[in-house]
């Protein structure tokens, strides 16, 4: 595949560095180690808005069931995390020392079958990222090859979101039930609970979102993403000229499913829990705003969004729980009423040209003028 | 599993957990006919149905304590004035939802569901600011306490066959005006071809409003009788909407039929398996059943044979 055009053109270039500046140097210098802690958490469903930037906004598909991989992409960090926690010394107190403490509550005298390769770093780094991008590739296969699409993917993801939530709750003694997997100590022996392995934690989760921002972008400007937005726009006619349409399909919910997990581990790993209420139908929806708010077509959009919306929720549910749900009740509808292409839609409607006129102002009228016909693609 | 129970008592079992799955199966065909309109007939997913079938609730527990303090002699019959001023309620509420939010949006099904979803947490909310948070549950009339004997071992509560004679009633009446009456047919032409449906003189904003109305009514009533059988919260709503949306979807979206055909089924697995296993799991298999049964078969169960 040949990319004929540059990574990033001017305004994206522009959004890529505002974003790098205040991850890696604006809020890790203005906020204290708790407020950091806060936007790391934040920052883990940027990931999943990420993939469904990549999934809804450019292939079409709105997935609600993003939750069931961000859930199962924690649940295999916080199954290691756990493992290494409840170590025997850790445990002595436990009728059967060596097993997690909620394992013990619930009468289970050894450690599940499935819980055993947990023990290795290696397989559980690998199954945050096989495991949901399997679990994709089976639903995806089995809807997208019969054309389900559309109303009837959205509401069979949900469907699979309140079955994994159900489970998870009901199989107490293997999960950790409705609780979760609480206190989770170190990752190799190195503690993950003080400040400083906070900060270097966030880090760490600002440096994967740039590469998974950069491997979206790469997958937007190859030929890939534009099969994607030609799929959206006119199903048929891609099928027509020979494309098959459901493995584009799969692949995009897979790999919207794969960013999803990621979040997920980061979440585990910086929060230092993981429980059913992140799995559900209600996060999977909220996750899906977040991507709305922010701009279902922009991944610099999203995760803006993403960012934004929770730190909305954390500071208007501080102060005024009542209002909260008003205000991301209205904020829902207002977003599909008024500005479909969310915030990142507002932003090219309105600032970007008067940015633009800032710029070129200095420049003579013809260079102007050259800019506007190689820039002047057709808007979305 | 069934190692432990005699013949006759797995059969009483049975029939007992029949008819537990009878009473649920009433309250899904109740949600879903209101859902197999909006959604079936009209194409919009409306995630804040669950919302509407609680306001129904809501006015049912209002009148009945209208009645205990100021009409206390006719209690017994409160709950058929409280039926139609939940219907009423629901619908009027859903007119307004249409005209404001729905209309702007036939086109785009997807937007529709979170719309409808911001509306729904806007409502929860509401009712919580109204009504409290705690759960609240409606007394009774002396008539439908009890249950009939029928065996030694099979015993049916009175509301619960009061709830089903509701179910049927409606459905009846549903079917009726959809499928015979003059109105119906209106609707039915605007589904299939909103423009000719226009060209020939039917208005067809009249048309969606009133028929979102009337799904939304119908939950209203759904609510009504689901009072009869548990109490109400202001989120109880969103636990039924995940699971009538697979009645419907499951059923087959355009057919009255197997929507009533699917909630039978789906009831019915998940209340007898309910006796065997925890309730989750019951849940939990129910739904992979479905799930997967809809993964073989997309277009549901009773699809008519129209090529897209």
């Amino acid at each position: 595949m040949v990319i004929n055009l540059r990574f990033f053109n001017r305004s994206e270039l522009m959004g890529f560095i505002v974003l790098a500046a205040v991850l890696f140097v604006i809020l890790p210098l203005s906020l204290d180690v708790f407020r950091l802690n806060l936007v790391a958490k934040y920052l883990t469903y940027a990931f999943v808005a990420l993939g469904l930037v990549l999934c809804w906004g450019y292939g079409g598909i709105l997935s609600l069931g993003q939750g069931v991989f961000f859930g199962l992409g924690g649940y295999c960090m916080a199954m290691f995390l756990k493992l290494e926690a409840s170590s025997v010394e850790n445990t002595k107190i436990q009728s059967t020392p060596g097993i997690p403490d909620f394992m013990d509550w619930n009468q289970i005298t050894s450690l599940p079958l499935f819980w055993q390769p947990f023990h290795s770093l290696t397989f559980t780094i690998l199954a945050i990222i096989l495991v949901p991008g399997i679990f994709a590739l089976i639903i995806g296969t089995a809807m997208f090859k019969r054309r389900v699409g559309g109303t009837y993917f959205a509401i069979i993801t949900q469907a699979v979101a309140a079955i994994l939530t159900i489970l998870i709750v009901g199989q107490q003694g293997y999960t950790g039930g409705i609780n979760g997997m609480t206190d989770l100590r170190t990752l190799k022996g190195w503690d993950i609970r003080p400040d400083h392995a906070k900060v270097i934690l966030y880090f760490v989760e600002v440096v994967l979102l740039f590469a998974c921002i950069g491997i979206a972008q790469f997958i937007r400007l190859t030929k890939l993403g534009r099969i994607l937005v030609a799929m959206r726009e006119q199903e048929d006619r891609v099928r027509f000229s020979g494309y098959s349409v459901a493995n584009f399909k799969i692949f995009a919910f897979c790999m919207a499913a794969v960013f999803a997990a990621i979040g997920g581990a980061m979440f585990a790993l910086n929060v230092g829990f993981m429980s059913p209420s992140f799995v559900g139908i209600v996060p999977s929806i909220e996750m899906v705003i977040y991507t709305a708010v922010g701009g279902r077509m922009s991944i610099f959009g999203a995760i803006w969004g993403a960012i934004l919306v929770n730190f909305a929720k954390t500071s208007l549910s501080e102060s005024f729980p009542q209002l909260w749900l008003f205000g991301l009740g209205a904020l829902f509808i207002a977003v599909v009423l008024a500005f479909p292409n969310g915030l990142s839609g507002l932003w090219a409607d309105y600032v970007q040209p008067r940015i633009d006129r800032l710029f070129t102002s200095r420049k003579s009228k013809s260079a102007w003028k050259d800019n506007s016909v190689a820039d002047g693609a057709p808007a979305e | 599993m069934f190692g432990d129970y005699s013949l006759g008592d797995l059969g009483s079992i049975f029939v007992m957990q029949g008819f537990a799955g009878l009473i649920l199966f009433s309250v899904y065909v109740l949600m879903a006919l209101g859902l197999a309109i909006i959604f079936g007939q009209m194409g919009v997913i409306n995630m804040a149905h669950g919302e509407f079938m609680i306001l129904g609730a809501y006015v049912t527990w209002m009148t009945s304590n209208f009645f205990q303090s100021y009409l206390p002699s006719l209690f017994s019959g409160y709950f058929f004035l409280a039926m139609i001023l939940a219907f009423v309620a629901s619908g009027a509420l859903g007119m307004l939802v249409e005209w404001v939010l729905i209309r702007h949006l036939y086109k785009r099904p997807l937007d529709t569901l979170l719309a409808t979803w911001g509306l729904s947490l806007m409502l929860q909310q509401a009712y919580r600011s109204v009504f409290g948070a705690r759960e609240v549950g409606v007394e009774l009339p002396q008539w439908m306490l009890g249950s009939l004997h029928v065996t030694d071992s099979i015993e049916v509560p009175i509301n619960g066959v009061f709830v089903m004679c509701l179910t049927v009633l409606i459905t009846v009446g549903v079917a009726y005006v959809m499928y015979k009456s003059r109105w119906g047919r209106q609707v039915r032409a605007v589904v299939q071809n909103r423009i000719m449906a226009g060209a020939v003189g039917i208005n067809t904003e009249k048309v969606d409003r009133y028929t979102f109305g009337l799904g939304c009514g119908i939950a209203g009533v759904a609510g009504s009788a689901f009072t009869m059988i548990g109490s109400t919260g202001p989120t109880s709503g969103q636990l039924y909407i995940v699971d009538t949306f697979l009645v419907v979807v499951f059923g087959g979206a355009a057919s009255l039929l197997g929507t009533i055909a699917s909630a039978f089924s789906i009831s019915q697995t998940q209340s007898t398996l309910e006796f065997f296993l925890s309730g989750s799991m019951a849940k939990v298999l129910t739904l992979l059943a479905v799930v997967g049964i809809l993964m073989l078969r997309p277009q549901g169960l009773f699809a008519l044979k129209v090529r897209k």
